[in-house]
């Protein structure tokens, strides 16, 4: 039989070769593409180990750790990276104190007590709300925050980390919000109602039951929005000041690690200066800090996370 | 034994109750309050922001200020080389990181086996989730501006726009897979039953029902690379360009600005001019942001309705 083969049989066999053909070059062009986050994640360690190296060269790394000032661009140059860590966790503080119980609550409102009507648009303009650029944020911390705050404030400068923290809690409020409402949303009406017919009000519901049964979820959206706070950039350069200083008074410019990169970086730094491996090591510094967050809310989730069905 | 006083009893824990009934619906309707309170704050600031950029930025819009390059003198800057090169930004995002971001998605969804390969992907990819966009920025600046200088040209809209690619790729590949597995398991084994191969199932059948949500994720990765700024700030994107990049590929070797980091340059200076051009610069930056945003919630809702 198989010397006669039909011409469409012939067609149909080499059409299959081509589909397969085709099938393994698009297998393999996808692990390619799924690859280039492994090789992101490579380079970003690569390249923040490599410089930060080559900083270490230069600059003892007892030095890093207990200078008491950050003057890396003056001719007596000291490097202590205590000064810009303090910074962004003052700023990071003032922003967690405004973004966490904020979030929170209007996360229970939008899934406990708003109307399903409300709750359709209220989540929507909440995404959009988290998506404005954090530039848009800067412009309004320095020009209509900071004015603000001077008429209540004395002492407040026209650049200063309080204003620079509350704007920055407020940008990252719909974060936390939209990811906790989604944990509080998710944990099922038959819990609620048991608490119900034992009794307890709406409020010992919620706090009692609800809360907990969403932990993991909330507790991840609390890390992630913590990582945010360090990790922003354009508030803090915008509207907190270019002064590394060790400072617990949030009403003075201060400088945070993200402000000392962009600062660096707006200047035309050659790359063999010591300046330019400075940004390195203080980029390791922040990575380090997100990376250790991660693995934490990472941990948290796995220990903590509750699975109904 | 003692008999016990069951009215005095029955009246002592009655009392009790009621009394710490009443409170316990007051404190419930305090707590109802605050959590009201806390979404209207929330709602205030963010409207009165968004009102305080309008103000201040509407009146300086027009023409002019739209096709102008920018200046030393405020009243004649303009918006066009950053209007432009966020454009540029915006097509090699969509060039690079939605295919890219794509393609891995569908390899983990669809193509590779669960192992530890595919375990060490998923936890590396919502690793770089959560790494601040600066760090790109740094990345980008030794690969793409410094070591790749020769095909890229170094400080240019193509390092700029690989380096946006890699920040957004998380949130298209995390998009790609959520649309893929929501399309039914059945819909594969028909096409399966037919015969067809495996990539012909995929891009007949599971591609277009996972399109809507695909596209949703990735108008939402692109409106944030279009309002990013600290990364392009670290690979060191200028701020005064007085010329457009050519409409061909050595375009893409040319230095370039972009919207957010006009708008960062003219926030950063005492002017007042300077600062009213930041507002109108934001009006348009949100203008597009609000757009791109509109669509992608449209699309979703319409995906959610046709799915259920």
């Amino acid at each position: 039989m198989m010397q006669h083969r039909s011409p469409d049989s012939e067609l149909w066999q080499s059409n299959l070769r081509l589909q397969q053909w085709i099938e393994q070059f698009i297998k393999l062009l996808a692990a390619l593409f799924a690859f280039v986050s492994i090789a992101t994640t490579l380079g970003i360690v690569g390249t923040l180990i490599f410089e930060t190296i080559e900083f270490f060269r230069q600059v003892s790394i007892w030095r890093f750790l207990t200078d008491t000032q950050w003057t890396p661009l003056f001719t007596n140059a000291q490097f202590g990276i205590i000064v810009l860590i303090s910074a962004t966790v003052m700023t990071s503080t003032i922003a967690l104190c405004v973004a966490l119980p904020i979030g929170l609550l209007s996360a229970i409102c939008l899934s406990e007590y708003a109307s399903t009507k409300v709750r359709r648009w209220l989540k929507p303009i909440l995404e959009l709300l988290a998506g404005v650029p954090s530039v848009v944020y800067g412009y309004f911390a320095l020009l209509f925050v900071t004015p603000l705050l001077q008429q209540f404030v004395s002492g407040l400068e026209s650049f200063n980390a309080l204003s620079a923290g509350l704007v920055m809690g407020i940008a990252i409020t719909p974060l936390v919000a939209s990811l906790s409402e989604d944990a509080i949303y998710a944990v099922p009406q038959s819990l609620r109602e048991g608490a119900y017919a034992l009794g307890a009000t709406k409020r010992e519901v919620i706090l009692g039951v609800v809360l907990p049964a969403a932990l993991s979820g909330i507790v991840s959206a609390c890390i992630l929005a913590v990582s945010r706070a360090i990790g922003e950039t354009m508030i803090v350069t915008i509207a907190a000041g270019q002064n590394p200083r060790l400072t617990l008074d949030p009403r003075v410019p201060i400088a945070t690690m993200t402000a000392f990169i962009a600062q660096v970086s707006l200047g035309d730094t050659p790359v063999t200066s010591l300046a330019y491996k400075t940004i390195f090591a203080v980029g390791t510094t922040l990575f380090l800090m997100t990376l250790a967050l991660n693995v934490f809310s990472f941990w948290f989730v796995r220990r903590f996370r509750e699975i109904y069905e | 034994m003692t008999p016990i006083n069951f009215k005095s009893l029955s009246s002592k824990s009655s009392s009790l109750f009621t009394a710490s009934r009443s409170i316990r619906y007051g404190v419930d309707r305090l707590f109802a309050i605050a959590t009201w309170a806390a979404i209207f704050i929330a709602l205030i600031v963010l409207a009165s922001l968004l009102i305080d950029v309008a103000v201040d930025g509407i009146p300086r819009l027009n023409w002019e200020f739209l096709t102008s390059f920018p200046s030393r003198r405020p009243e004649d800057a303009g918006i066009l080389s950053a209007l432009v090169g966020s454009l540029w930004l915006l097509g090699l995002v969509i060039a690079i990181g939605f295919p890219v971001g794509v393609g891995a998605g569908i390899f983990l969804e669809e193509f590779a086996n669960r192992s530890w390969v595919t375990k060490v992907l998923e936890i590396n990819i919502s690793n770089l989730a959560g790494v601040p966009s600066i760090i790109y920025g740094l990345l980008g600046l030794q690969l793409f501006v410094r070591v790749l200088q020769p095909i890229t040209g170094g400080r240019t809209l193509l390092s700029g726009g690989l380096t946006l690619s890699l920040l957004v790729l998380p949130i298209i590949i995390v998009a790609t897979r959520e649309s893929l597995r929501a399309v039914p398991n059945s819909l594969r084994e028909a096409g399966f039953a037919l015969g067809i191969t495996q990539w012909q199932v995929l891009w007949g059948l599971v591609l277009p029902q996972a399109l809507p949500g695909i596209l949703t994720g990735t108008i939402l990765a692109i409106s944030r690379a279009i309002g990013e700024t600290a990364s392009l700030i670290t690979i060191g994107a200028l701020t005064f360009i007085a010329f457009l990049p050519p409409l061909s590929i050595a375009g893409l070797r040319t230095p370039f600005t972009a919207l957010p980091i006009q708008t960062f340059n003219w926030v950063s200076r005492p002017q007042a001019g300077f600062q009213i051009n930041a507002a109108a610069a934001i009006v348009i930056l949100m203008t597009i942001l609000l757009l791109m945003n509109a669509t992608a919630i449209l699309l979703r809702n319409r995906f959610y309705k046709s799915n259920q």
